[in-house]
């Protein structure tokens, strides 16, 4: 009867998003389910670091597939992450979404938006949010 | 030894704290637009044009031609490690460099541009300055009729030799000519193209137009086309400069300086030409020519010297003769007319002090550049993780705010839109924009020269031609117009530098950020 579970992990180049990915693995492997990665970028700027490209995103899909998990890889450029990650769980009816949480400062709050606010108050599914290990963000 | 003597004066005077302070801000300013593909030279000059009300005339000239020198840097550094160039005239290097950066060899190829730079620079301003006081010499019997004829050289060359057709850059030429018309006749007080609006007797403002169709058509253009994949930064790495390196570098350098400086002092529109036929030529005498498509360093080195030794050799009409052969030499030609100067036969004499610090300065900038470039090539990427809306928002609110100031008049800033518009309009359909500034600026000065040789005369349009320098020069006018038809006719399309890299497109503007997709297939 049961169809596939879905777990959507948010993942960008960095320790938060590492820690997101290992997060997302481990969940979809207890629960047996499909692993939806998705990398995203605004595309608002020539150069944009945390967009997977070459290498990186070559090591990503090894790593992936040697983890055993039955997984699905979106690059989606143009919108916020939020809405991506929105549709990314609405398209899929993911049980669950990973995401990584920053280590913001005082005036770092006050000056910029937040990402993960704008993803846990748009996104409709449970939302696990990991932190990357303690350091530099 | 005049020269020697006059340039240790320059050297004294551009040694000066302030100067020095000048010299840096400009050649940072120039590194960082050179950077960011389609912020060029010529926009940000224009951009600063306002400040001349204030700035004294040597700071000013100072820190503009540290941006001149500084573009050409920067535009390396992108091509190489991005291979999206940051100005046309670094288009070449993205052939061989970036090919160098794939196969780990970014750090030497990022090395033998930089330095080759500052070779090729050091060179040509040497050069400058040897040149300039022998040309003075030579064209200070200049009649009139044979400035008439030098500047219809320059738009005619200007016109045919840019972009991807001669005849969108005669069009091009047209619509600044017409703009410089606007306003009161000198010489009869006639009102022309004026419709009747007050503010427009006194002429357009040309910090207006070259800041409505630099700045702002290019922000209008960007943000037409903003959603663009983000392009990929390739590591600067692998084993730095070697002695072989250098081997193959040498013979680049010292061409491309040839190459460079004569045809930058041609009004041929620039560093284009001389970075093109100087990758043609290291194509053809390497000893390595299996390496050229797979990132040959002598593919980086020649083009890369010949783009500099191209801006010193611009400054050479420039100087001598008032007469810019680039859309950026335009530019500084206008902050030159700011402050009462006008460049021709005469500024070495009067304004000696100016020039040869201004000479000396570019010398020390050059030095500066290599400092600032050479180690701090990555730092200069991290510029374009800013997200587009923010900088051209920025470069919109300076473009508004220097136009505004220069008459505080609200009209201006409509024009401003107007003009805007209009060099949106010229990008999304291909029309340089260079050919309009120069016809702009450079028209007005023919006019007065033509009418002034016809005053003399009494009419007799046979004055034109009754020197041999006025006839050899508007012959060679004739030739630029007319050889480019011809050689289309005689051997097809001349193949542009896109098509040389022939398998992978560069990645130029236009291209920037094809689906993510495509990419991935490699």
């Amino acid at each position: 009867m049961s169809r596939q579970p879905v777990v959507v992990v948010g993942h960008v180049p960095t320790p938060r998003g590492r820690a997101a990915l290992e997060h997302g693995v481990a969940e979809a492997h207890r629960r047996g389910a499909r692993l939806v990665v998705v990398n995203s970028s605004r595309g608002d700027a020539l150069v944009d670091e945390e967009y997977l490209q070459g290498d990186p995103l070559r090591r990503l899909e090894d790593e992936l597939t040697v983890s055993g998990v039955p997984f699905e890889l979106r690059r989606p450029v143009g919108r916020d992450v939020a809405e991506e990650l929105a549709d990314a769980v609405s398209e899929t009816g993911a049980d669950l979404l990973v995401i990584g949480l920053r280590r913001r400062s005082a005036v770092g709050k006050l000056l910029m938006g937040s990402a993960a606010q704008r993803i846990l108050l748009t996104v409709e599914c449970p939302i696990l949010t990991v932190k990357g290990p303690p350091g530099p963000p | 030894m005049g020269a020697l003597a006059d340039l240790l004066g320059g050297f004294a005077e551009a040694l000066t704290p302030v100067n020095l302070l000048f010299a840096l801000l400009g050649v940072l300013l120039g590194t960082a637009v050179g950077v960011l593909p389609g912020i060029g030279p010529a926009m940000t000059v224009a951009l600063l044009l306002p400040v001349t009300y204030t700035l004294e005339p040597t700071a000013a000239f100072i820190m503009f031609a540290g941006i001149y020198y500084g573009g050409m840097y920067g535009g390396s550094t992108t091509s190489i490690l991005l291979n999206t160039p940051g100005e046309s005239s670094s288009i070449m290097t993205a052939l061989e460099g970036n090919k160098m950066a794939k196969a780990g060899r970014g750090a030497a190829a990022l090395a033998t541009a930089a330095i080759g730079s500052f070779v090729a620079g050091t060179i040509a301003t040497l050069l400058l300055a040897l040149v300039a006081p022998t040309v003075v010499d030579l064209v200070v019997g200049i009649t009139p009729a044979d400035y008439f004829a030098l500047a219809v050289l320059a738009f005619v060359a200007v016109a045919t030799v840019l972009g991807s057709s001669p005849l969108r850059g005669l069009a091009s030429l047209g619509v600044g000519l017409y703009l410089g018309l606007v306003g009161t006749d000198v010489l009869t007080g006639q009102e022309r193209f004026t419709l009747g609006i007050p503010q427009l007797s006194d002429g357009i403002d040309v910090v207006v137009v070259a800041v409505g169709l630099f700045a702002v058509g290019e922000a209008l253009y960007v943000a037409s086309r903003l959603r663009r994949g983000p392009v990929q930064v390739l590591a600067a790495s692998g084993p730095w400069f070697t002695r072989r390196d250098l081997r193959r570098s040498v013979g680049p350098w010292l061409r491309g300086t040839a190459l460079g400086f004569p045809l930058g002092a041609l009004p041929a529109g620039g560093a284009e030409i001389p970075t093109f036929l100087s990758y043609a030529a290291e194509r053809k005498l390497t000893k390595h020519p299996e390496e050229f498509g797979r990132g040959a360093i002598e593919g980086v080195a020649g083009p890369e010297a010949a783009n500099n030794a191209a801006a010193a050799g611009v400054l050479v009409p420039l100087l001598t003769l008032g007469l810019p052969t680039s859309a950026t030499a335009a530019i500084i030609l206008v902050a030159f007319q700011g402050y009462g100067i006008q460049p021709g036969p005469t500024l070495l004499s009067t304004e000696s002090t100016l020039v040869w610090t201004l000479i000396a300065s570019l010398l020390i900038g050059n030095l500066m550049l290599l400092v600032l470039n050479l180690p701090l090539a990555r730092v200069w990427v991290q510029l374009l993780r800013v997200p587009r809306p923010y900088l051209y928002a920025g470069i919109l609110l300076f473009a508004s705010l220097g136009c505004y100031a220069v008459n505080a008049d609200p009209l201006d800033l409509l024009l401003l839109l107007v003009i805007g518009l209009l060099g949106f309009a010229m990008r999304r359909y291909g029309w340089p924009v260079a050919p309009a500034v120069i016809g702009l600026i450079l028209g007005p000065v023919a006019e007065t020269n033509l009418r002034r040789a016809l005053a003399i005369s009494s009419g007799d349009l046979g004055v034109l031609f009754d020197t041999w320098f006025s006839r050899v020069v508007l012959g060679l006018a004739l030739l630029a117009l007319v050889l480019p038809v011809v050689l289309r006719a005689v051997r097809g399309r001349r193949a542009t530098p896109e098509e040389l890299q022939a398998g992978e497109p560069l990645r130029h503007r236009e291209t920037v950020g094809a689906p993510p997709g495509e990419e991935d297939e490699r």
